[in-house]
């Protein structure tokens, strides 16, 4: 190890790994990843089940099988990578210090960081559940990784709360593991997870799904012992008369991902209050020079995919500022991106119109309500529609995407601010 | 006798509900279809449903107690539970390697169980 890197990637999660093996690539010399896990890979580690990689690489990977590949990549192109130690901090300056039981204390100056933490999962205090705090109140993913990789069973009858993939995936892992699963709950009139994963971790083992349901209080003193599920409104508001008890002795959290942002807090990055991560530009730098962001940390993606790809251009990016390319004067010209109609939110926060001169940029966003009928993503600067494609339906599990063509730099030069919409169309 | 079932369609995101009329095992009619890949998903749900199945086996000697696999080709669904039992009674030595032959011809279904991941 050294103690000058042109990159210091923070992470080795599928995001993490791409950053550092397309630093590499565009010619940064010393690239390390610093890891806090005893073995890199991030989360995919414990999502052992297939269907990552159908969209980038065209093939139906399990998640160690994903993580593999990039591994054996970044291995390949000489990537140093710091196991079993976790980054206390980062200055805007660029010192990283890290820690561990192998290392000890680490310091080391990088001429380019990127943010790759990834994300965690929210809590049963971030979701106020009333009633007592026995043990046997896990969140899905703590579960998975005890399941999967640890080797130890949490319970033997559960509830999941939260339709998201990682709830219904774990209704199938449990299942196949011989426990019983009761009842995924979902507070939302609609299912947040995949259609592919409600037929084959659901259907298929005929574990019911209800809609519009939460818990209201969880039951048992030193252990779960049911929960009271509830039936909802429009505004989440409990509906008297609806309550059933629900015997099991665990109940899973699966209720969403925030991406981990603590180091960047301390350091001053400044953070959208809407996706929990970093404000970027189309090259994932972040608002402190130098610093990138890639993967969960910058919003919450629901395809691996699309992580490795943003991990890819946040990976080039820094090692082109390291190498002096760019960022040695400010960008020209920046537009802001605006969510529009029916948008939540939208990534990157900004776009240099020169970036259109070397390619496509592409735009990242999920919508507020689902709209299952024909619609255009569309991104217009004032009345001027600068790009939009069609898709069949638009849904908050499901990121959408939009190609601000290189046709659209003159329009996106001149633009201040760029409006992302998805709206009905009409045939 | 004619009888119609519902059935989701997961051969893309779209997941579109299909109405499903079927005799025994052959298909009718399909509707609530967007593209002519759903009325195959039926046909293939009700004659020999598959899916990939993901699970892990114990391993002597390794980083961690459990090793990742996965079946090789989707695998019959009416018999994934007897296929866990015969993954459960396993145990094998590290070092492994990535796509590693786990369990060769599962069940005699012709298909291999291969490891997902390196394990030192
Ligand atoms: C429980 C869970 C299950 C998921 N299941 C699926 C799924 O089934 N399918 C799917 O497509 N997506 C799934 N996801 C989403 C998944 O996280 C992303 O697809 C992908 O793994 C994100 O990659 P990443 O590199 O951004 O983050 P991660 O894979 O989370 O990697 C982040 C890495 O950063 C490390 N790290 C964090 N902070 C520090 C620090 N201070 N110092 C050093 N290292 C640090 C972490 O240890 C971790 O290895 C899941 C997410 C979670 C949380
Ligand atoms: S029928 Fe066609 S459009 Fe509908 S889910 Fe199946 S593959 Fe997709």
């Amino acid at each position: 190890m050294k103690q000058n890197y042109d990159v210091v990637v923070i992470g080795s999660g599928p995001g993490g790994l791409a950053a550092a093996i397309a630093a590499k690539r565009a010619g940064a010399h010393d690239v390390l990843i610093v890891e806090r896990d005893v073995e890199p890979g991030g989360i995919l580690q414990q999502c052992i089940h297939n269907g990552f990689g159908v969209e980038a690489l065209k093939q139906d990977l399990t998640g160690p099988g994903y993580a593999q590949r990039f591994i054996n990549e970044a291995r390949a192109l000489d990537v140093d990578v710091l196991l079993d130690s976790m980054v206390l901090d980062v200055t805007p300056q660029r010192r990283v210090t890290a820690c561990g039981k192998q290392a000890g204390l680490v310091e080391l100056d990088a001429r380019a960081i990127v943010l790759s933490m990834g994300c965690r999962e929210r809590t049963r205090a971030q979701i106020r559940i009333p009633g007592a705090r026995p043990a046997g109140v896990y969140t899905a993913g703590t579960a998975q990784r005890w399941v999967n990789v640890e080797g130890y069973m949490p319970g033997r009858r559960f509830v999941i709360l939260g339709s998201g993939d990682i709830g219904m995936i774990m209704a199938r892992r449990l299942t196949f593991e011989g426990a019983q699963v009761e009842r995924v709950l979902e507070i939302m009139p609609f299912l947040t997870g995949l259609n592919r994963n409600y037929v084959q971790c659901l259907l298929d083992f005929n574990i019911p799904l209800q809609l519009s349901h939460t818990v209201k209080r969880v039951l048992g003193n030193k252990r779960v012992e049911a929960v009271e599920a509830v039936q909802v409104d429009e505004r989440w508001q409990p509906i008297p008369g609806t309550e059933e008890i629900i015997p099991c002795d665990t109940l899973l959290l699966s209720v969403g991902l925030i991406p981990e942002n603590e180091l960047s807090r301390q350091m001053g990055v400044r953070l959208d209050p809407v996706t929990g991560g970093p404000y970027v530009d189309e090259g994932f730098q972040t608002s402190a020079p130098g610093v990138f962001a890639a993967g969960n940390v910058v919003h919450v993606y629901d395809l691996v995919d699309w992580v490795t790809e943003a991990g890819l251009i946040a990976g080039r990016s820094a090692a082109e500022f390291a190498l002096g390319k760019t960022g040695t004067q400010p960008a020209q010209r920046t537009c802001v991106t605006k969510a529009g109609e029916n948008v939540r939110y939208v990534v990157p926060h900004r776009v240099d119109a020169e970036a259109l001169t070397r390619g496509p940029v592409k735009l990242q966003m999920r919508v507020l309500r689902p709209m299952e009928e024909p619609v255009w993503v569309e991104a217009r600067a004032g009345d001027d529609l600068i790009a939009r494609h069609a898709e069949r339906y638009a849904r908050p599990g499901e990121m959408l995407s939009l190609d601000l063509p290189q046709k659209a730099y003159d329009t996106v030069r001149r633009a201040e601010i760029l409006t992302v919409n998805v709206v009905r169309r009409k045939s | 006798m004619e009888q119609t079932d519902t059935l989701i369609c997961i051969t893309c995101p779209m997941g579109c509900a299909l109405a499903v009329t079927h005799e025994g095992q052959t298909v009718v009619r399909v509707t609530g279809n967007h593209c002519n890949r759903g009325p195959r998903y039926a046909q293939a749900e009700l004659t020999d449903p598959r899916r990939m199945v993901a699970t892990t086996v114990k391993v002597r000697g390794g980083s961690k107690p459990l090793l990742p696999v996965y079946t090789a080709a989707p695998f019959p669904k009416g018999r994934i539970f007897e296929l866990l039992d015969a993954l459960r009674r396993l145990e094998v030595d590290a070092p492994v390697r990535a796509d590693q032959v786990i369990l060769a011809n599962a069940l005699g279904s012709g298909i291999d169980v291969l490891a997902s991941r390196d394990m030192a």
